[in-house]
């Protein structure tokens, strides 16, 4: 049985003296009936399809609307001919997000975190933190556990769904499982990797899901950037040890009631927010006439 | 909903309701047609219809019908293979009566002849739900193994279905049973925990008032 709450795990955490981590292999373990090394064995394939994604990326690939690609190459030459505002690590990590994004748009293959359209982010903060850091990765593994388990939390008292709660449950929730993660690697306990979850989670509660066209190509690569920026951040004031005001549990129950009262069309319909713009409309024109 | 569902699937994007989840019903219907594909004349609707294109769902539809599942690189290059391999198919878009958005009707007609109307819905995240079969309703997931007896309204064909998963220690997740008229044709169909012996398919399949039998495992093929 997934867990129901973000503060079940930490009790189960505490009875059972082990880590965020290991009890989410152990619900996978007794969910699943999977022994713990078929467990990490799937979590490492899951890992290998990132990071084969992330080497896979194609500059010159563009979306079927040609609206998306190339733009994360744009960014990783901008990082290398100068030094980025937010520093070379946070440069990486919004090349990776856009990337990831772009790849995602051209029909290539992804892993879904947790939906397809936010696959970016949690690769995004762990794919350069592996490389930047030399970390090991059974440590990078035990952080897609925690990721995996706040996001089952969330999908279970709210949504991960663009359609049902808006981008705050896609970019939103994929935020928050990569702040946990973040968390987790870098010396964060339970509690503080909860706080991460519901700060990022917090800070982007309200984003409306406003696909141009319907298509999951403007804004939702740009949106995997801060949703991986935001992660970033919000890991760094858990572990300064800033706390959510908010017990993390609430906020997740805060964000499915503004899903719940998001207006239609700011749910993955393509009829409001960006998508409603005069741009977005002639863009959306465009198409309609090019697949007539 | 376990862990990797929120850390995958792993799939070919960009959405999982209109690429992955499409790419699956196709891949179930060519599971069902038990022939190999001929002629495709697909019908999409809803959403399915208006943004379909742009997210690759036909293209998607096609390489599920070839046999690809949805992480496989080859699903852009899908109307090229079909091409290849003498596939024909068709594509249009369809107002269909009280369906989900994402829903997609499939007429197909294998090598040897077989045809199938396959009614399916991508219902977000990936999964999806096979709606109705050569018009009749069924509504499985397809996630379990799935066992789908043709049968004749007649007493008794329930009991010796039953009796068969019990004898070979087959636990029952869901079963509902339809049919078009009292004493016409009934359609029962089972989702089970365990996969179901061959040999015990084999002889339901012989039993008199059975018409048809069609069984499943999508966990054998992970």
């Amino acid at each position: 049985m997934a867990y129901a709450s973000l503060a079940e795990i930490i009790d189960y955490t505490k009875e059972h003296n082990i880590l965020f981590w290991e009890a989410v292999l152990e619900d996978d373990m007794a969910e699943r009936k999977v022994t713990k090394e078929a467990s990490f064995h799937q979590m490492k394939a899951t890992w290998d399809a990132i990071r084969h994604a992330c080497s896979h990326y194609e500059p010159k690939r563009r979306s079927s609307s040609g609206l998306v690609g190339g733009q994360g190459a744009q960014m990783e030459e901008y990082c290398r001919a100068r030094t980025p505002l937010c520093g070379s690590f946070v440069g990486k990590v919004m090349t990776q997000a856009l990337k990831m994004g772009e790849s995602n748009a051209c029909m290539k293959r992804i892993v879904a975190a947790p939906t397809a359209g936010a696959c970016g982010v949690l690769p995004a903060a762990l794919v350069p933190y592996y490389e930047e850091r030399k970390e090991d990765e059974a440590r990078i593994l035990e952080a897609m556990y925690v990721s995996a388990g706040i996001g089952q939390v969330i999908a279970v008292r709210a949504s991960i769904s663009g359609a049902a709660g808006g981008c705050q449950a896609e970019i939103g929730s994929a935020s928050a499982m990569a702040a946990g993660a973040l968390t987790y690697l870098e010396g964060g306990n339970a509690a503080q990797i909860c706080h991460a979850s519901a700060m990022a989670l917090k800070n982007l509660l309200g984003l409306v899901c406003d696909p141009v066209a319907g298509l999951v190509e403007i804004p939702c690569v740009k949106r995997n950037v801060i949703g991986a920026v935001n992660a970033l951040s919000a890991a760094d004031m858990a572990l300064a040890g800033i706390e959510s005001r908010i017990p993390p549990d609430q906020v997740i129950d805060a964000m499915k009631e503004v899903g719940d009262k998001l207006d239609a069309s700011l749910r993955e319909t393509g009829m409001g927010g960006l998508a409603a713009t005069p741009a977005g409309i002639e863009i959306m024109d465009k198409l309609h006439h090019k697949t007539r | 909903m376990n862990i990797f569902d929120i850390l995958g699937p792993v799939m070919v994007g960009p959405s999982s309701s209109h690429t992955a989840g499409a790419v699956r019903i196709g891949y179930i219907a060519h599971k069902l047609l038990q022939d190999e594909l001929a002629n495709a004349e697909i019908y999409l609707h809803g959403s399915f219809a208006t943004t379909g294109a742009g997210h690759g769902t036909d293209r998607a539809l096609i390489a599920g019908l070839l046999g690809m599942k949805p992480d496989d690189i080859r699903i852009p290059d899908s109307f090229q293979i079909a091409r290849e391999q003498g596939v024909t198919f068709s594509f249009d878009t369809k107002n269909i009566k009280d369906a989900h958005p994402n829903t997609a009707l499939l007429l197909l007609t294998g090598k040897s002849g077989r045809t199938l109307e396959v009614q399916a819905a991508s219902i977000g995240g990936g999964r999806i739900m096979i709606q109705k079969l050569d018009g009749i309703d069924v509504n499985f997931s397809s996630e379990k193994p799935t066992l789908i007896v043709h049968n004749l309204d007649q007493p008794g064909h329930v009991a010796e279905v039953t009796s068969m998963l019990s004898h070979k220690s087959v636990n029952i997740a869901t079963m509902q049973l339809y049919r078009d008229k009292r004493g016409g044709y009934a359609v029962m169909v089972l989702e089970t925990d365990q996969p179901i012996p061959q040999e015990a398919i084999a002889w339901l399949a012989h039993l008199e008032g059975i018409i048809k039998v069609t069984y499943f495992n999508s966990e054998e093929e992970a």
